[in-house]
């Protein structure tokens, strides 16, 4: 405690000097959890133990569509060492679907799968070794049913319809009762603008499906609690999603199904959709007993909705001087079997289907299909990954038909604040479009092959000693995207922050707590940062992510730190008055500038706009209770799209970056080097720059992996999953990862806190187009579908 | 499922008698993932882990003997002047971690047409050393593999080690993958120059349903470099000599389309391989090379 010194300007503690915060924002502050888990010690939702606990198992559809005749559990119930077995017909509530945005999926399949992999029973048993083995002696009589796997199947005439009584609000504008979702979105007459332009071109593109192929598998514990209710530690993406749909299927209500995160090992949209939640609090009622399940590799690749495969048709038309005239598309998204977030995904896909270019005549249309392929909902990008591989290919091809170089047919269309999207929406905060892509275009390339004496590793095929040098040919393009930030098309989003400030042993210490899943993107980091920031508080706690607490909203749509953050930047703000209340009710009477505006909480203490100090933060809650608030925080409100128009303010924000992809192609071999992937794009603000970057790098490399080589394989006779696994799902190694080097953008966005822009998925978009562009100058091939494989190269 | 741990060699072939459907674990590569994905549920496992001599290695005059169970990173330091094909593709075998615990004897013993080890063996020149209680017995290399992941060893033997030619002359292995690194093989490609002979051997990976060699491209190339003289002048060879030997060593393949690849793109592939390491190893030889790079 300072001591009180009479001073002209009354009593004022002794020995204070200004200083800001460390570790606010801006700075480049490291993860909390970054050395555990570099050397293996972080505990993930898998690492969950508790005593006495028994293992769920999960028995899988072998088929993508059967009628089940019958389940006959009996073998495995006798058993030793089992405790439970359920099926759909031990389900305990009235409620026995659930679903992000439609409750059409069954936790347990009732008389009918529709894919490869869906869940049909489950065992709890003392040992996941007797679980599995039960899980094998369930008796499954099926009756396989013909699969629908494309629109043109799915929509044929006697096409067998998926869900048939839908009653859900896209229906009653869907084309087809396999067509999920349909959004047109049409500006200006298309009709007329294709007169004037004297260049058209039209492509067809095909985007594989691609998985989020995070390395933590779903997992999770639910443990039965005195009150009949249930506790559970999962690792997830949004919380009170998971709660929402969980209680009314449990039977229970909200409150008694309390929820913790546990440690996440990657995410990409993956946990998005609930995985093994209700079937591990349904085996813990069950049985009573604490329940631990832990998928292997192969069902993580059968029991997660993965990236939406994609058929694209493009034309884009353009005037001799390059000003486009028109853009017609059409974008097919394969939802699968059960709605997930197709519905959201089509909206983006149409919305942001023509990219980040300025064009007055427009004609889109987006669809989403229900087919027995697996289920695909929310992957980084979310519906503008598949868009930006077709348009910046229409892009290339368009520039290649005006004799014109990419990046200048780019720059000369490209969209600008103030311009209207093919919704109507105005843009209007900084769209730098043209200057990003000027940026990556003036970074230094890197250097040239050495084609005399290369070191092996850097050429495609690499260790393997496929080319010593021979067949090598460098392409270099480039690609820019838009990306939504938030949730959009009217939806209330919005995030809770608690945050406490309180003085312990004599220091100020604050606390945060919200209910956002970590899920690596680094929001504890940068909510420490912001709480340091704004109460002035160098000690930070940042409470475990748990449902005592309001929603936070989704770790997803790149919008945790505009959200959650917000809430956080928000709830501080609120804290700080208290501050100054307290202040001005202890000491303003003896200090008008308690009662001066400007006043801030600096370095544990209040501070006038002049810089005075006026106490320490310990000075004034000395014996006063904790401050502790808890409050909510929303963006600006948006709108739908018009069902028929497409025109809305469908979205909260615009996130923009821009690539130049350089390759080393073997020509002969088909195989591809990503040499360099240098990236620029602006995000507002950084309020860690560090994990800004990785941020971006990790986008981009996620973009390589769809561009070159991940992709689900589903054989289109049987709807059936080939590769569910590491060894033929191919994620890029860090011999395939390139040189990722990074240019931030600072712009601010007045509308968001900080200025900041969602930085997560713009850098995935951009990648997958500029890798391709990059290899088809090397290769003079059309490429039109991702991955790309060695065969489309050579053949 | 049962562990079982013999102490010593006789001990494991004695387990392998009583037990003829024990799978035998050496570093696991294989036989973990197949368990861990439960397509393989063995009633035993017999782990050679603790049998010290499976792990060595002895270079003798013509052959380098090597255990079953010597690490795919010891062969890469240690016999790299040896066995430079098997080398070269043991460095192309998954990842570091893969490669301190694989080893040759496995690749063997699953017979996989996409082992990495299989071409390298095939035109080095190699003997399996395979044992039961009943006595020990080589199996020439050509004859081991007898379909798809099966192979010439009868229920009761182990592979103990493999005999490998050392190499006279320059050899190489190619594998083309899908991604740059930790790629099971979409086809590969081994080569060795055997100028005592004056006999060039090959091999071919993943496009057959066994590892096989290319024997009318050997035949082919042995009587082009002979007729010219090739081996004694060493001269350049004529590129329609190595053009000829690629289409052969292509049309030795019998590939097909799987999720790894296609039949025509691994067809293509075996002949572009076959043309890059002849002419590297080649152009080594003109150099007076005895080993590749």
């Amino acid at each position: 405690m300072g001591t009180w010194t009479p001073t002209a300007a009354g009593l004022v503690p002794a020995g204070l000097t200004q200083s800001a915060a460390r570790g606010g924002i801006g700075e480049s502050v490291r993860r909390p959890d970054g050395a555990l888990k570099v050397t293996g010690a972080f505990a993930y939702s898998s690492d969950l133990w508790h005593r006495d606990m028994l293992w769920g198992r999960i028995l899988r559809s072998p088929h993508a569509h059967a009628r089940i005749l019958a389940v006959d559990v009996s073998a495995a119930l006798a058993l030793p060492g089992v405790h439970a077995v359920l099926t759909h017909d031990d389900l305990p509530a009235a409620q026995k679907t659930y679903g992000l945005e439609l409750a059409d999926t069954p936790v347990l399949a009732d008389g009918v799968v529709r894919h490869h992999g869906e869940p049909v029973a489950l065992v709890a048993a003392d040992h996941p070794e007797t679980a599995r083995r039960a899980a094998e002696l369930i008796r499954v009589d099926y009756r396989e049913l013909p699969v629908v796997t494309d629109e043109a199947s799915a929509t044929a005439p006697g096409a067998v319809v998926l869900h048939p009584d839908r009653d859900d609000r896209h229906a009653y504008r869907a084309p087809h009762p396999n067509v999920l979702h349909r959004q047109p979105i049409v500006r200006g007459d298309v009709a007329a603008a294709a007169r004037r332009a004297d260049v058209v071109v039209t492509g067809d593109y095909e985007f594989g499906m691609q998985d989020q192929a995070f390395l933590g598998p779903e997992s999770g514990l639910a443990v039965p609690a005195a009150d009949g209710g249930v506790d559970l530690y999962v690792a997830t993406q949004w919380l009170h999603s998971d709660l929402r749909q969980i209680a009314p299927v449990l039977g229970l209500p909200e409150e008694k199904v309390r929820m913790t995160l546990a440690g996440v090992g990657g995410a990409f949209g993956g946990r998005e959709d609930l995985s093994m939640q209700i079937h591990a609090c349904l085996l813990a009622l069950r049985t009573g007993r604490p329940v631990k399940i832990v998928y292997s590799r192969e069902e993580s690749f059968l029991g997660h909705a993965h990236r939406h495969p994609a058929r694209l048709h493009y034309e884009h038309g353009a005037t001799r001087d390059g000003r486009l005239t028109h853009v017609r598309c059409r974008i097919v998204l394969d939802g699968g079997a059960y709605a997930s977030s197709t519905a959201a995904v089509v909206g983006n896909a149409a919305s942001l289907g023509i990219g980040p270019y300025r064009v007055e005549d427009v004609e889109i249309e987006a669809i989403g299909l229900y087919t027995n392929n697996p289920p695909c909902g929310a992957m980084r990008g979310f519906g503008a990954v598949q868009a930006c591989f077709a348009y910046e290919a229409q892009m290339d091809r368009l520039a290649a038909g005006l004799g014109m170089d990419p990046v200048e047919l780019r720059r000369i269309n490209a969209m600008r604040q103030g311009d209207l999207m093919p919704t109507g929406q105005r843009v209007d905060s900084p769209a730098p479009v043209a200057e990003l892509l000027r940026r990556v275009r003036d970074m230094p390339l890197p250097p040239p092959l050495d084609t005399e004496d290369p070191d092996i590793r850097d050429l495609p095929g690499g260790l393997a000693n496929t080319s010593h040098g021979e067949g090598i040919v460098r392409g270099i393009g480039y690609a820019v995207g838009i990306k939504n930030v938030g949730f959009s098309e009217g939806f209330d989003d919005y995030s809770t922050a608690r945050v406490r400030l309180e003085v312990v042993d004599g220091e100020p210490v604050a606390m945060v707590h919200t209910a956002m899943a970590e899920v690596g993107q680094g929001g504890v980091t940068v909510h420490a940062q912001i709480a340091r920031t704004e109460l002035g508080v160098e000690q930070v706690t940042v409470h475990p992510a748990d449902t005592q607490v309001g929603s936070a909203g989704s770790t997803s749509a790149s919008r945790q730190t505009y959200m959650t953050g917000g809430a956080v930047k928000n709830t501080c703000g609120a804290v700080r008055e208290r501050v100054f209340a307290a202040g001005r009710r202890r000491f303003g009477g003896d200090r008008p500038a308690w009662g001066g505006a400007g006043l801030r909480l600096d370095g544990g203490k209040v501070v006038t706009a002049d810089g005075e100090v006026l106490a320490t933060l310990a000075e004034v809650l000395e014996g006063e209770e904790p401050i502790d608030l808890e409050l909510e925080f929303r963006h600006r409100p948006t709108e739908p799209f018009d069902p028929v128009t497409g025109q809305g303010f469908g979205h909260v924000q615009y996130s923009f970056a821009a690539h130049r992809a350089v390759v080393d192609v073997d020509v002969e071999l088909g195989l591809v080097k990503v040499v360099e992937l240098a990236c620029a794009q602006d995000v507002g603000r950084a309020l860690n720059p560090l994990s800004v970057v990785g941020q971006i790098q990790g986008g981009t490399v996620q973009g390589l992996g769809i561009a070159l080589m991940e992709e689900i394989r589903v054989d289109p006779a049987t709807a059936r999953v080939l590769n569910p696994s590491f060894t033929d799902y191919l994620v890029p190694t860090v011999l395939d990862a390139p040189a990722v080097p990074v240019d931030l953008l600072e712009l601010a966005d007045p509308h968001a806190p900080y200025g900041l822009r969602g930085v997560g998925e713009a850098p995935t978009l951009s990648s997958t187009p500029a890798v391709l562009a990059a290899v088809r100058q090397a290769t003079g091939k059309a490429l039109t579908r991702v991955p790309v494989r060695p065969e489309h190269i050579v053949d | 499922m049962e562990f079982l741990r013999p102490g010593c060699w006789e001990e494991a072939l004695a387990a392998k008698a009583e037990h003829p459907a024990a799978v035998p674990l050496a570093g696991g590569t294989d036989v973990m993932v197949e368990i861990n994905l439960g397509h393989r549920r063995p009633g035993h496992l017999l782990d050679l882990g603790r049998i010290g001599e499976l792990s060595e290695w002895e270079v003798g005059e013509r052959e380098v003997r090597l255990g079953a169970c010597v690490p795919y990173a010891r062969i890469v330091g240690e016999l790299g002047r040896e066995l430079p094909a098997l080398a070269l593709a043991s460095r192309a075998v998954a990842s570091p971690q893969i490669r301190n615990r694989g080893g040759v004897g496995g690749n063997l013993g699953t017979a996989s047409p996409a082992g990495d080890a299989h071409p390298a063996l095939l035109a080095a020149g190699a003997e399996v050393e395979v044992e039961s209680v009943r006595g020990a017995r080589r199996i020439p290399i050509d004859e081991f593999y007898t379909g798809v992941k099966r192979n010439a060893l009868r229920p009761d033997e182990l592979i103990k080690r493999v005999h490998v030619v050392r190499a006279t002359g320059p050899q190489q292995f190619s594998k083309v993958g899908t991604r740059n690194a930790m790629v099971i093989a979409v086809c590969s490609f081994g080569l060795a120059l055997h100028p005592g002979s004056r006999t060039v051997r090959t091999g071919i990976g993943s496009a057959a349903p066994t590892p096989r060699r290319a024997a009318e491209a050997e035949a082919f190339l042995a009587g082009a470099l002979a007729e010219a003289g090739l081996w004694e002048s060493r001269r350049a060879v004529p590129p329609s000599v190595a053009k000829r030997f690629a289409a052969l060593a292509a049309g030795a393949c019998s590939p097909i389309d799987d999720v790894r690849g296609t039949a025509g793109h691994r067809r293509h592939a075996v002949g572009v391989m076959a043309r890059r390491t002849f002419l590297w190893a080649w152009e080594a030889y003109r150099n007076g090379a005895e080993g590749a790079a």
